[in-house]
């Protein structure tokens, strides 16, 4: 962040030091270890996986084949599963940011009635094992007739609890009462001071909680697992690892060189989020801890 | 590891005031949405779950019967829910100190300005966390195997075969170190968070005190993220917990050693999906949710009290 202070004493920016950087590199490989190796294997053939070495190149180089290959495979379902995680993504994290900015931002600014009560509810709800809530969930939901559907998995994905307490943080430092009080002086309502005034104060942290709501939608299993019983709903978590457990039991028809691609491709796209958008969600963390 | 992915919930900060007081309502206008979705995902499935843990299936008459605490009282004496219990547990003991430990570790040679290129191993460390569990479990389960992983290449280049990390044995160790690749680096960003708000003043005090860089860390650094590390250790317990994605993915692969009740949310699970026992598996889920709030509560209490 731009206003770091300047930590010229010798503490603070002391030499730089080789033997920590190569203690650090160690975990960097062991970090990067299973990423090199799915990205090695994701290139290979079938056959190949198991005649070449794990971390070496081996075999005819495969990897546009085992795409073209995931993406045909049963009639392109990989691609249907694609699809519903962005719907999943798109409608779930999406609705859940919007959600919990507007509700951030009026626990920040406002004080009324149960606002105490508001705090209490939720901070609870964090401590309560999703997991917890997911076989009760699924069982009201099958009442009332929306398991296997798409809105099974989106109702849920609609509420994130961490994401309205770091919109609260944020907006409790970066809008002043100032600014809301010149605007209700020219006349503006409360929801238009906020859709054309304060709203725009608050990017770095909407850009924070968007992109953790995001990676929980995209990478959620458990709750998919629960709800949809039909592969054509299935997110890409859930349909990779049917995928894997294809290889399994009586009929098994194992497709390695899939799972692998499928796995790699399902990655790329959220890898490539955080690495682009590193420096609004890192600002917007770092405002979330000031307060502690 | 499921979705409890949430940094930091400290005090709650402060309102502005809004000063007229007829229109003190005007704050629900924001928060009434998000509430009332929470009140159909979160408040109504906990009651729901607590309606159905009072009742059981007549096994012979069809319909349900009110039974009171009974069916808490088949869970606190289920040997199977007990099995899973001190698992979970062994592996809150174990995996939860190493993860947070490497994570500090990382966290504070990336603050500590003497990394080169600090940046760089900010982001790779975090990266994992991108990575779906599904993905980071099938990754790991591959490469584990002895078909094509690296197991198997580190045995034939050892020549024997002692690494076998879905055996019985390991296997816990094993999915351990999944969970621990998974979230080193979330934790790890919680810590650096922290770090770097820390005011400066209290390093220009240190320095003219004399303090060498452990000192600080020792007397200036843990002490200013104490409220991180808390709230890290309870994210990490509830995950330990809920432990679920990484054991019932491995499950393929070695179905005869993780079992349906390997750890207590697989047990829920499996007693609704595979054994249609919803009263009984609600009861579990909820006996699993007292304990871990009690548990995280006490640890945030001990982490506030040390704290003044």
């Amino acid at each position: 962040m731009a206003a770091v202070p300047m930590k010229t004493l010798s503490v603070t920016r002391p030499r730089k030091s080789r033997t920590l950087t190569a203690v650090m590199a160690l975990y960097l490989v062991y970090t990067l270890i299973p990423l090199v190796w799915l990205v090695i294997n994701a290139s290979k053939t079938q056959p190949a996986l198991f005649s070449t070495s794990g971390l070496s190149f081996g075999g005819p180089f495969a990897l546009f084949d085992n795409i073209g290959q995931t993406f045909s495979y049963n009639d392109g379902i990989f691609f249907r599963w694609l699809g519903n995680t962005l719907l999943y993504v798109v409608v779930g994290a999406g609705g859940a940011t919007i959600l919990a900015t507007a509700a951030g931002y009026g626990l920040a600014k406002y004080r009324f009635p149960g606002r105490r009560a508001v705090f209490a509810i939720v901070l609870g709800a964090v401590a309560v094992p999703t997991t917890a809530l997911a076989v009760p969930t699924f069982l009201m939901f099958s009442k009332l007739g929306l398991t296997n559907t798409p809105l099974s998995v989106i109702i849920p994905s609609l509420i994130s609890p961490f994401g309205l307490y770091l919109i609260w943080v944020y907006a409790a430092d970066a809008i002043p009462d100032e600014l809301m009080e010149a605007a209700r002086i020219d006349g503006a309502g409360e929801l238009r001071i906020f859709l054309t005034v304060t709203l725009r104060q608050l990017v770095p942290g909407i850009v924070t909680v968007a992109l953790f709501t995001m990676v929980q939608t995209w990478n959620n299993y458990f709750l998919p697992l629960i709800m949809l019983s039909e592969p054509k709903w299935y997110p890409l978590t859930v349909g990779l690892n049917q995928w894997s457990a294809q290889a399994n039991g009586a009929g098994a028809q194992p497709i390695f060189n899939l799972v692998l691609t499928g796995s790699l491709l399902t990655i790329i796209p959220l890898v490539i989020a955080f690495l682009f958008m590193q420096r609004f969600w890192q600002s917007g963390l770092s405002a979330g801890s000031v307060k502690q | 590891m499921t979705s409890t992915a949430a940094p930091p919930v400290p005090a709650p900060p402060r309102a502005t005031v809004a000063r007229r007081p007829r229109r003190k309502w005007r704050g629900w206008l924001f928060v009434a949405p998000f509430m009332l979705v929470f009140a159909l995902t979160f408040i109504a499935p906990v009651v729901y779950a607590f309606v159905l843990s009072l009742f059981r299936d007549q096994a012979f008459f069809g319909g349900t019967v009110f039974v009171g605490a009974d069916n808490y009282a088949q869970v606190l004496g289920d040997p199977k829910f007990w099995e899973s219990f001190e698992r979970v547990l062994v592996f809150l003991a174990v995996q939860v100190p190493i993860m947070l430990l490497l994570a500090l570790v990382a966290a504070l040679a990336i603050d500590s300005a003497r990394l080169h290129a600090a940046g760089f191993f900010r982001i790779v460390i975090f990266l994992p966390y991108a990575v779906p569990a599904v993905v980071a479990t099938l990754m790991w389960g591959f490469i584990y195997g002895d078909h094509f992983g690296l197991a198997a290449d580190l045995n034939h280049l050892l020549g024997t075969d002692a690494v076998k990390p879905l055996s019985q044995s390991w296997l816990l160790t094993s999915i351990g170190n999944v969970v621990t690749w998974e979230f080193v680096g979330y934790n790890m960003l919680i810590f650096y968070s922290a770090l770097k708000v820390i005011p400066t003043e209290l390093f220009e005090a240190a320095a003219i005190d004399g303090a060498g860089t452990f000192r600080v860390i020792r007397s200036v650094k843990l002490p200013a993220i104490r409220g991180a590390i808390v709230i890290a250790t309870i994210f990490s317990i509830i995950g330990s917990f809920q432990l679920f994605n990484e054991p019932n993915i491995m499950r393929n692969l070695v179905p005869n050693i993780i079992g349906t009740f390997y750890t207590p949310n697989m047990y829920a699970y499996n007693l609704s999906f595979a054994g249609q026992q919803y009263n009984y598996s609600a009861t579990v889920a909820i006996v699993m949710g007292v304990i871990t709030a009690i548990i995280a509560y006490v640890v945030q209490l001990r982490g506030s009290r040390k704290e003044m």
